[in-house]
């Protein structure tokens, strides 16, 4: 089943378009990366997913019904411009925003309890949410998203702000939570955690939906056929190569003592290419160069 | 519990646990209480007896001992001039003060008037001053008639008060009327709710500000409707302005009685206007006629269904107001742009309020009706016109009705452009743009 299905949604401003119809497929169980570079829709996406504005056209569902009000306490939503009440008590201000989600004030305790022991937040349940740090706001606004254990889970951009040790954190809790069964959309521009946690992406530009699939998917469809031989030499060898292959280049690397060469071929797969070559040098390594997120991402834009 | 509900206690409970309202809930009736008590305080008259020395080169006081309980000494003229006596008085500790009177000039008693002065060691107390002042007016008079050749006496026996007793007709056949005492509830009831209405809206303006500069609205609106976060938080406030006032009656009705039985050491409800006049200090019958109004009026009046109304018609105002208030909070990005949607705001409720004299001529004339019917006056103009009395049923069915479609109104109108407006950042919006929102769908 799919978590949100999307069907020719679209949104118009006075004077401009926020989002083009789209058509969107997020299943069930999935880590869904929703890319794009600024402006591009991602934000009037979610905010329609979240019903905090409807579609000028189009439907939406949620796992598998139209979607309706009562679904947002389903659905646990980290906006990327997120607050607090300045003058409001940590623990207070937690209650409050968990029973607004629909949880009784014994639950709401209770959870909140095992969370703040948790992350060793408890000293601060009576303090004013002014005198938290910015990457213990975050914690907090993390846990009262999670808190009323959504089926739905989304997040925009939920590292900025945070050191590693705070990411890797709430990263690892992402995982756990998923693994629970939950879904977890993740708007972010950061790539390396796409890779890391994205078993799906969709990359939305000017409103436009331009890519999107698995991560592995997306990934092998945008291999080109480069490949990168590392060996033993001080200067570069000259390779004999096979047919409808071609050097890129070859050079020595900073490290002394080692060469690269950058090999292109559409035709031949790697085990071809390195029986063709492995004979002539000293090999290192051999590896297909697959593009990162990030650069099918730039790629993808600047099309 | 629904969110709506929730949303309205927090509202309520930050608020009334803020040190602000705590000090505002004391300070306000003690403020109040103050106001009637100090008058009474000062009027009362517990200063010490004081000992002058007098000069009076004129011999207009001769014969005057005493004022109240203050006692003269007279210097002989002769022996002293200004600057003698003042160094007399200097000298001996038992005299508080000197008073000069200079030698008359063509036997005018204006200019003895003009040029006398009272030298005091410390403060002498205004009440003294006041004494010496009319003692000297009325004796200046006397002389003046002198030398127009009319008997003082004459004048003496002729003076009249007259205090008219004004009685309303009404069903239940006639009861003592108080012009003062109506101006005074009416033109104070609404000034109240002027206050009131303005103190609270503003507080739900300043609540979407930082709801919207903080972006916890952005987290808030995933869990809750826009319009059910903006109701929650009007009837939130609502329920602090009311708590606030309920306060203030309690509170200032207390003070009021326990300075009163401790002032006049006896049980104010009771009292007879004979008491308030000598326990008050007031020395001449002229005040009697004014508080024999007010006892009289404060029978007359029906003060529970006028503390009904008012409640009603703040109510109904906070709401008409605040939803729009609400709305311009919504629009902006700090507390500093509203000044260009405030404007129109303010404007009507400052025009009735100036407008509440003319109104008070005439309570059931065609302005009070109007602006008592219209709802962006109505609060105001109707609690100007209730302590008249002969308002009709229908005008206050028709007025209410109004005014609640009012803030129905209004709060539709704003929840439109609130719910836009709270996701809209960094641009500052004008009135087309809150026309644009409104017509989003």
């Amino acid at each position: 089943m799919n978590a949100i299905q999307s069907f020719g949604i679209d949104k118009q401003y006075e004077n401009h378009v926020a989002l083009h119809p789209l058509d969107l497929t997020i299943p069930e169980g999935s880590v869904f990366g929703l890319l794009g570079p600024n402006g591009a829709g991602k934000t009037t996406l979610l905010r329609i997913i979240n019903q905090i504005i409807s579609p000028d056209n189009g439907s939406v569902s949620f796992y598998g019904q139209n979607i309706r009000s009562s679904d947002s306490r389903h659905i646990g939503y980290l906006p990327e411009e997120r607050g607090l009440y300045k003058k409001m008590k940590v623990g207070e201000q937690s209650m409050y925003l968990a029973q607004l989600k629909g949880l009784s004030r014994n639950e709401a305790r209770k959870r909140l309890h095992w969370w703040f022991k948790k992350w060793e937040l408890e000293t601060w349940w009576d303090k004013k949410v002014e005198e938290l740090s910015k990457g213990m706001a975050q914690k907090v606004q993390f846990i009262t998203t999670v808190l009323h254990e959504p089926k739905l889970l989304i997040f925009d951009e939920p590292f900025s702000g945070l050191d590693p040790v705070n990411a890797a954190l709430i990263r690892d809790e992402m995982l756990r939570i998923r693994k629970e069964g939950a879904t977890i959309v993740l708007s972010t521009h950061r790539m390396e955690s796409v890779e890391e946690l994205c078993s799906h992406i969709a990359l939305l530009n000017h409103g436009e939906k331009i890519l999107d699939g698995t991560v592995n998917e997306i990934r092998e469809s945008h291999r080109n056929g480069n490949f990168r031989l590392l060996y033993r030499s001080n200067e570069p060898i000259t390779l004999s190569l096979p047919d409808q292959v071609e050097m890129s280049q070859n050079l020595r690397d900073f490290n002394k003592g080692i060469c690269i060469a950058e090999i292109q071929s559409i035709k031949l797969n790697s085990s071809e290419i390195i029986s063709a070559l492995a004979h002539q040098v000293d090999t290192i390594r051999f590896e297909e160069i697959i593009p990162s997120m990030n650069d099918i991402f730039i790629k993808s834009v600047k099309k | 519990m629904s969110p709506f509900i929730i949303i309205a206690l927090r509202e309520f409970t930050t608020r009334v646990k803020n040190k602000t309202f705590l000090i505002m809930s004391i300070l306000g009736p003690i403020g109040i209480g103050a106001l009637i008590v100090i008058p009474a305080l000062l009027s009362s008259g517990d200063e010490d007896p004081k000992k002058l020395l007098v000069v009076d080169n004129s011999y207009l006081l001769v014969g005057t001992e005493t004022i109240s309980e203050h006692s003269f000494q007279y210097l002989n003229p002769e022996e002293f001039d200004e600057k003698s006596a003042i160094s007399a008085v200097r000298e001996k500790e038992i005299y508080d003060g000197l008073l000069f009177l200079p030698p008359s000039v063509n036997g005018d008693p204006d200019f003895i008037l003009r040029n006398t002065r009272l030298y005091s060691k410390g403060d002498i107390g205004i009440d003294l001053t006041r004494d010496i002042e009319r003692r000297l007016g009325k004796l200046a008079t006397e002389e003046k008639l002198k030398i127009n050749g009319v008997d003082p006496s004459i004048v003496k026996n002729s003076t009249t008060v007259v205090n008219i007793k004004n009685l309303n007709l009404t069903e239940n056949g006639s009861e003592a009327s108080s012009l003062v005492l109506k101006m005074a509830i009416g033109f104070g009831a609404s000034f109240f709710i002027y206050m009131f209405v303005f103190l609270y809206a503003a507080q739900i303006m300043r609540g979407v500000i930082e709801e919207k500069t903080s972006r916890i609205i952005e987290v808030i609106i995933t869990s809750v409707k826009p319009t059910q976060l903006l109701l929650g938080k009007i009837i939130g406030i609502a329920g602090v302005g009311l708590l606030q006032f309920l306060i203030l009656i309690t509170f200032s009705t207390v003070i009021y009685y326990i300075a009163g039985s401790l002032l006049l050491e006896s049980d104010i409800t009771q009292i007879t206007p004979a008491q308030i006049s000598s326990a008050g200090g007031l020395k001449n019958g002229e005040n009697q006629g004014v508080i024999n109004q007010i006892i009289e009026g404060m029978n007359s009046l029906d003060i529970p269904s006028l503390i009904g109304f008012f409640i009603f018609y703040f109510l109904g105002g906070y709401l008409l107001y605040g939803a729009l208030f609400a709305a311009v909070g919504s629009a902006v990005d700090a507390e500093a742009d509203t000044q260009q949607f405030m404007i129109p705001l303010t404007i009507p409720l400052l025009i009735t309020l100036m407008l509440s004299t003319p109104m008070m001529q005439e309570p059931n004339g065609n302005l009070a009706i109007w602006l008592s019917l219209i709802p962006f006056s109505s609060p105001l103009a109707m609690m100007v016109r209730l302590p008249f009395g002969g308002v009709q049923t229908w005008e206050i069915v028709l007025s209410m009705l109004l005014l609640i479609i009012g803030f129905l109104g209004t709060t539709w109108i704003s929840a439109k452009i609130y719910r836009v407006g709270i996701l809209t950042y960094g641009k500052k919006a004008s009135y087309k743009d809150l026309y644009k929102w409104l017509r989003r769908k």
